[in-house]
């Protein structure tokens, strides 16, 4: 176990941190926001340095990195808040090299050098064929999604407009019905959840670094922010709410890497020894008080890791979807303190915390509800409904 | 970066599991309702596998066991809710024995702590001081080669079975606080101590510990004098991988997951299709993962030599702050039938929910308050300034 970064890793964060940081100023997230949300300069200078295609097989002209260096790459990214749909690309440049190799090599090929910009609708397509609010819609060359039992794929011209939205998000519905099939039953029902696994996952991680960057700004400007007569962060008041924000900002990076690091394992064949589902052992109880309804046949799905993994789930998914709600929050929580924290500037647009506070509303929300979220793991966690079952 | 435990770990593990399915049954539980966390026979057993010594760092003398392994021992032991308390404050004990201690301390005292043979207990707290435990106020005078002890002591849990109390004392009332402070470890059949109970909520039994002109020969103190404060800081270090308190809610949530499976709505539904019940049963689940992501990280640093700090009091205080906010929620679920004790034959398993919900807030306060750990993350993890 090493739970902090090697040392390439740290040269990958060293790297990209640098990059974002000069590439995807606060200046530069506004700009994007007069626009559809994205910045194709930034876009330009990613794939020169890489980036897009950093965790794709070198088959495909990816870089060949796996998910946990593809991870340190995201966090910096979400430190910016970068205008670039970094995330979603990589996670369908994944999606395609592993079932896309029928469906135009070369298109895939592109996609992995991010002359293409590629992207996933998470949701349903409608009657009509159409994927509605697909993040990154706006400014995608590719669009895959989930049709039935298949995975498809389409390639056509984005709207370059988004719709307009909290966050300023390129969201745009995008028009599938002419998308063609690269995987159909088990193998797209697996390749699918793989990379929404993914995505919930780097997004997580995104998180992380969203909360850790927008606390830093709360941090900064209570140092500096003087109010009756002292500055604003030596009020305990004000010191225990960044406190709160910073233990769930470094309980959420801890659980998105270790969700990353799951997902990472299962891949090379070295999953991680199971952590339990039901993380606590079978208890004894004595014979007087005990609930005659407490055995371990009433537990269907939690005696052991064993049974849920037949279930359909592995760690890395269940620790992905859990770190995305509980990155989310916490992400939401910090932006919440730090804007606070600023009092009335805090809440004005020449101010950059309000940027921040929209962001992590968005990037959880355009993968769908959060309550959805959670019947899904509390399907995985507790076995279905009745109604579900039924 | 890698969070996995390795194949050494799990096999650690798997002989932590035997170890405690032999040595923790409903009884050795319910015998910690007697108000005293503690087995004598599963201590002494924990001894002898050489987990208290081998919680001792290495360089000091002890067992020097990795700390990812010891890490995995507190998980277990708080997954089994095996009632061992005297573990960890013996191993803090030890410690600062052999770092600090003299002959007398080192030879006598340190081995049988060690043995599992005997106990000691932690006198930090007063009646008038407790997060400010440098504001202590008993006194130790100097009379000729010996000591004489005056003063009292709040929270002395396990004082009444313990053999030995790690006392820190005033020696120069006339220093700045953190300069006037020394350590003794004083034996609890000295003459002139006096242990009265205090009994709490959690229906755990404590202590408060009075010193009348308490006797002790130079060979007792523990460090230099006047230096208490230093000791002190060490005490804290060797706390940080043994304290437990990392994995307090799974027994919680089981009895909650358990309760909703036989449980039914007014319209007949089970409550365990309830979409509230669920909801709360995954968030618990969310925490939970947080909790041990931390305990993980905190022991992979530690393993690697590195030294961690503000980690421990993030970790300590998200644990405590989630298991109060899930046993209320978990007690809520369950109505008026939540509100049975032990003692009542219809108490769901043993009246576990109600049980942590009453014990849930001592979690928060003891070994370092939620307020206290907000200010350590505040200035060590945020370089804010100091606010007290």
């Amino acid at each position: 176990m090493r739970t902090r970064y090697s040392e390439d890793q740290q040269a990958v964060a060293e790297a990209f941190g640098e990059l974002f940081a000069r590439e995807a100023s606060t200046d530069a997230v506004r700009a994007a926001e007069a626009g559809c949300g994205f910045d194709a300069g930034l876009w330009r200078t990613l794939a020169a340095a890489g980036a897009p295609g950093m965790a794709v097989a070198a088959d495909y002209g990816g870089g060949g990195g796996s998910l946990v260096d593809l991870a340190v790459m995201v966090y910096e990214w979400g430190r910016r808040i970068a205008p670039v749909p970094l995330v979603e690309h990589a996670v369908c440049a994944r999606l395609l090299a592993a079932v896309g190799g029928d469906w135009h090599r070369d298109a895939v090929a592109a996609v992995a050098v991010g002359e293409l910009i590629a992207t996933l609708a998470p949701g349903p397509l409608d009657s009509g064929g159409v994927a509605r609010l697909v993040p990154a819609g706006a400014v995608a060359d590719v669009v895959a999604a989930r049709r039935a039992d298949d995975v498809v794929v389409t390639r056509s011209r984005p709207p370059a407009t988004a719709r307009p939205n909290t966050a300023d998000l390129p969201l745009a519905d995008r028009d599938l019905s002419d998308a063609q099939t690269v995987a159909s039953g088990a193998a797209a029902e697996d390749a699918w959840e793989r990379a929404l696994s993914e995505w919930k996952a780097l997004t997580a991680v995104a998180y992380a670094g969203l909360a850790a960057e927008v606390l830093a700004m709360g941090v900064d400007y209570t140092k500096q922010r003087r109010q009756f007569g002292v500055p604003v962060g030596s009020f305990q008041a004000v010191q225990h709410g960044l406190a709160d924000a910073a233990t769930r900002t470094e309980g959420a990076r801890l659980l998105a890497f270790r969700a990353v690091c799951a997902l990472e394992a299962e891949l090379t064949g070295k999953p991680t020894p199971p952590i339990r589902a039901r993380p606590w052992p079978e208890r004894p109880v004595s014979a007087a008080n005990k609930s005659g309804k407490y055995t371990a046949a009433t537990h269907p799905g939690l005696s052991d890791s064993r049974s849920r993994s037949e279930a359909g789930r592995s760690d890395g998914g269940r620790l992905a979807s859990m770190a995305l709600l509980f990155g989310a929050e916490s992400a939401r929580f910090a932006a919440d303190r730090a804007l606070q924290y600023h009092g009335g500037y805090g809440y004005s647009a020449e101010y950059d915390v309000q940027l921040y506070y929209r962001r992590a509303a968005g990037w959880l929300l355009q993968l769908g509800e959060p309550s959805a979220e959670i019947a899904r793991l509390a399907q995985n966690d507790l076995g279905p409904k009745a109604t579900e079952a039924a | 970066m890698d969070f996995a435990m390795s194949a050494r770990a799990e096999e650690f593990r798997s002989e932590v599991q035997q170890f405690l399915a032999e040595h923790v049954d409903a009884e050795t539980i319910a015998a910690g309702r007697d108000g005293t966390i503690h087995s004598a026979a599963l201590h002494r057993a924990i001894a002898e596998r050489g987990w208290l010594s081998g919680a001792v760092p290495a360089e000091l003398g002890g067992g020097g066991m990795d700390p990812v392994e010891l890490c995995v021992l507190v998980e277990e032991l708080q997954l089994h809710q095996a009632p061992a308390d005297a573990l960890g404050v013996a191993v803090v004990a030890v410690s600062m024995i052999l770092e600090h201690g003299g002959e007398h301390l080192r030879t006598a005292v340190a081995p049988r702590l060690m043995a599992g043979e005997a106990l000691a207990c932690l006198g930090y707290s007063e009646p008038e001081s407790g997060s400010d435990v440098a504001a202590a106020r008993t006194r130790a005078e100097r009379r000729g080669d010996r000591w004489i002890i005056n003063g009292a002591k709040m929270w002395t849990t396990l004082a009444h079975v313990a053999d030995y109390v790690v006392l820190l004392t005033r020696t120069d009332p006339d220093a700045p606080k953190h300069r006037g402070l020394t350590f003794f470890v004083a034996p609890l059949d000295a003459d002139g101590i006096e242990i009265r109970p205090v009994e709490t909520m959690g229906n755990e039994r404590s202590n408060a510990t009075f010193y009348d002109n308490v006797v002790l020969g130079d060979e007792w103190r523990l460090g230099e004098v006047n230096d208490g404060w230093a000791v002190m800081k060490t005490a804290l270090k060797y706390e940080r991988g043994i304290a437990g308190g990392q994995f307090p809610s799974p027994p919680v949530i089981e009895a909650a997951i358990d309760w909703a499976r036989g449980a039914c709505r007014a319209d007949g539904a089970s409550l365990i299709d309830d979409d509230e019940v669920r909801h709360k049963l995954v968030r618990a689940a969310i925490d939970v993962e947080v909790c041990r992501s931390f305990a993980y990280h905190t022991a992979a640093l530690a393993s690697e030599g590195a030294m961690f700090g503000v980690e421990g009091s993030m970790t300590k205080l998200f644990a405590s702050e989630s298991y109060k906010k899930h046993c209320a929620w978990f007690l809520d679920m369950m109505g008026a039938k939540g509100l049975l004790t032990h003692d009542d034959p219809g108490a769901h398993m043993d009246g576990r929910i109600e049980e942590h919900f009453r014990h849930a807030p001592v979690t928060a306060i003891y070994g370092g308050t939620s307020e206290i750990n907000r200010n350590l993350v505040a200035e060590g993890w945020l370089g804010l300034p100091r606010s007290r």
